[in-house]
């Protein structure tokens, strides 16, 4: 079986490390309505933007509820898991169930451009950050 | 693990990434996962459910041999690209899985589903194999 990475000098795997040494930082704060901690989520930067990535395998676009305030995020939902009529389970692994939680990004971000994807169970959240809380250059006169 | 399927929703908790233990080994550095899976039976076919997020439907590759089931999906990696990790509460990687078959399953007769991140495979089961009579001369 021949696979072909565009990646094969270990590209990915210096991300995945990268992802693993951020995973005790205290960057996101839960807020103060935060539910429980699922989804988990992944922050990342892009240029100025802050974009946030959550695995939400099995849920329908019209479970899922997005809701921003300030700087606060609310994500929540539902996921189902059904097997059919008269089936007998073998082995059962994925969780059903509802979630709501809620975190407080530490830059400001415009509300009003906040845009959200959901593709082959990945929501992507994309906050771009306030003009206004952009820092800004000083030259020294 | 389980959870009871009541009508109440319960909350949700997170399950942390099994990461994948193979026997054999890689050739590629990168990390494998093994996706969350349901396996349930009915009456004509046996159903496989595996939670796959981020793979698209060109990167699953589903196999038999040698009466191994094997299961993988690699996540494009380019979408990643430009993205610098501020804070992560999980890791990225593709998924492989692979399940022994019993002989009840009809190797021909496999079909694969892609939902929202989720593979469900349906597994017909065989014609039972017809009793046969010897009859003795």
């Amino acid at each position: 079986m021949a696979m072909l990475f565009p990646d094969s000098y270990g590209t990915f795997l210096e991300f995945q490390q990268a992802l693993d040494a951020l995973r005790t930082s205290s960057w996101l704060e839960p807020s103060i309505s935060s539910g429980g901690a699922f989804p988990p989520l992944n922050v990342f930067r892009k240029g100025d933007d802050i974009v946030i990535l959550t695995e939400l395998p099995g849920i329908r676009k019209a479970d899922l509820q997005i809701q921003v305030k300030g700087r606060t995020i609310r994500l929540a939902g539902t996921k189902p898991v059904e097997y059919g009529e008269k089936a007998s389970v073998h082995r059962r692994e994925r969780l059903a169930g509802s979630f709501d939680r809620a975190v407080t990004l530490p830059v400001e971000i415009d509300a009003d451009r906040v845009k959200a994807e959901y593709h082959d169970g990945i929501l992507a959240l994309y906050l771009p950050r306030a003009e206004r809380d952009k820092p800004k250059t000083i030259t020294v006169a | 693990m389980a959870k009871s399927q009541g009508a109440k929703p319960q909350e949700l908790a997170v399950q942390e990434k099994k990461e994948l233990v193979s026997k054999e080994e890689s050739t590629v550095p990168a990390r494998y996962y093994v996706q969350n899976t349901d396996i349930y039976e009915t009456d004509d076919a046996l159903t496989v459910v595996m939670e796959m997020p981020g793979v698209e439907k060109k990167n699953v590759e589903v196999n038999i041999e040698n009466d191994v089931l094997r299961v993988e999906g690699r996540i494009d990696f380019a979408k990643y690209e430009g993205l610098e990790p501020l804070y992560t509460e999980y890791n990225v990687g593709h998924f492989a899985r692979t399940f022994t078959l019993s002989n009840k399953i009809d190797r021909q007769q496999i079909a694969a589903q892609l939902n929202e991140g989720v593979l469900t495979l349906t597994l017909k089961k065989a014609k039972e194999a017809i009793p046969r009579k010897i009859a003795i001369n």
